[in-house]
């Protein structure tokens, strides 16, 4: 269960955007997320840690939107994108190289965070006019 | 009304536990040590081929180990055994050794010897062909095992393990006689996911191997201690 882990570390990252936006508190309503195919991370068991390990804390209500990001690879003989299929070794199936380049795949990334900042001075929908 | 905003953070999400793996790296590099991270399924035979390794470079290279060992301390009695510094790090419930845990074992290592004295540091992973691929601890290589009784498709079934490795040590290859293993496929799936892994056959048990194994550490310790002077002098 190494997606206990994964969301450990996610947590901390959010808490250090968190102390980013001092003194305001934002609200989170999503966390996005892209996770390539070519990863040890299972979306869903990712979405379910997550749940459980966000209740009862500042990112309760929050969610986990999660983009998967398909393993492709560029093939060096002949330059062409591909798909790199396990049945095939995850070779080439123009010139059966090795899987030499990754070009997308290997993504573990928090893209963005969605939030509010409710009831704070520099809401700028609670800033009075002067 | 609250303005809905959106922050475009474009982090890793691993990127707590690998700012503990830099900072882990610095202390290696300061210290002007190789540090190598021993990958592989349970049992497919890290401590028996640290036995034999260890034990054959001794007079060579200063060496010590971080044992990461779920429950127990058998794997850090066993090298222990052969005469070098071991810190067990038990990791209970984790199926893999972390950034933080490894740094925690450095400062135990570091209570009983100066880590500038030595030349290589083991770490003996968790026995696992799954995450261990994606927790950094600040190691210079990866070195992925997998042993021929493990069977000729597990490149291609556990491809990040084996995309990530810079050395794969194929063990055990003493059990060949009494497989229906082609080993040469074994080979060829590694090089299909990972075409730039330095690729070993060898056996803990037989020997067999060995020394083209030993000869590479030795040339790839020696060339990173070479670079670091290079460095510090120019
Ligand atoms: N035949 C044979 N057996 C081996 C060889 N290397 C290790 N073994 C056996 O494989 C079993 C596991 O070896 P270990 O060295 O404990 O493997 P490990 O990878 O350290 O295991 P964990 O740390 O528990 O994941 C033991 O029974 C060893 O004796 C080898 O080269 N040949
Ligand atoms: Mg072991
Ligand atoms: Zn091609
Ligand atoms: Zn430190
Ligand atoms: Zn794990």
């Amino acid at each position: 269960m190494h997606e206990v882990d994964m969301t450990k570390c996610l947590l901390l990252s959010m808490e250090e955007w968190k102390r980013g936006q001092e003194p305001q508190t934002p609200v989170v309503t999503a966390v996005h997320l892209q996770v390539g195919a070519f990863t040890c991370v299972e979306p869903e068991a990712l979405r379910f840690t997550f749940a459980a390990a966000v209740q009862g804390s500042w990112l309760d209500g929050s969610t986990l939107e999660i983009e998967s990001v398909p393993l492709r690879a560029r093939c060096l003989a002949c330059s062409s994108a591909y798909n790199p299929d396990p049945e095939r070794a995850y070779r080439s199936p123009c010139c059966d190289r090795p899987m030499e380049e990754i070009v997308s795949g290997r993504e573990l990334r928090i893209r963005s965070v969605d939030y509010s900042l409710p009831h704070q001075i520099s809401d700028p929908a609670a800033v009075p006019p002067r | 009304m609250h303005m809905p905003l959106s922050d475009t953070l474009g982090l890793n999400l691993l990127a707590a536990n690998q700012h503990q793996a830099e900072h882990n790296r610095e202390h290696f590099e300061a210290w002007n040590l190789l540090c190598l991270n021993v990958m592989s399924s349970p049992g497919a035979g890290k401590t028996s081929l640290l036995e034999r390794t260890i034990t054959a470079l001794a007079p060579q290279l200063e060496m010590a180990v971080l044992e990461g060992d779920m429950t127990t301390q058998l794997d850090a009695q066993r090298l222990e055994a052969v005469g070098v510094p071991v810190v067990p790090i038990t990791t209970g419930r984790a199926c893999h050794l972390d950034a933080a845990m490894v740094s925690g074992g450095l400062r135990q290592l570091q209570a009983r010897l100066n880590p500038a004295d030595l030349d290589l540091l083991w770490v003996e992973n968790v026995g696992n062909l799954v995450c261990p691929a994606e927790f950094e601890v600040g190691e210079h290589l990866k070195v992925a095992l997998l042993s021929v009784t493990e069977g000729e498709d597990k490149p291609l079934k556990y491809p990040v393990m084996f995309r990530e490795a810079d050395c794969v040590l194929i063990t055990k290859v003493d059990l060949l006689p009494y497989l229906s293993i082609d080993v040469s496929r074994i080979e060829a799936h590694i090089h299909a996911v990972n075409p730039e892994a330095v690729v070993f056959q060898l056996s803990a048990s037989s020997g067999a191997g060995l020394d083209a194994w030993h000869q590479w550490l030795l040339a790839t310790t020696r060339e990173r201690s070479c670079r670091a002077e290079l460095a510090e002098v120019g």
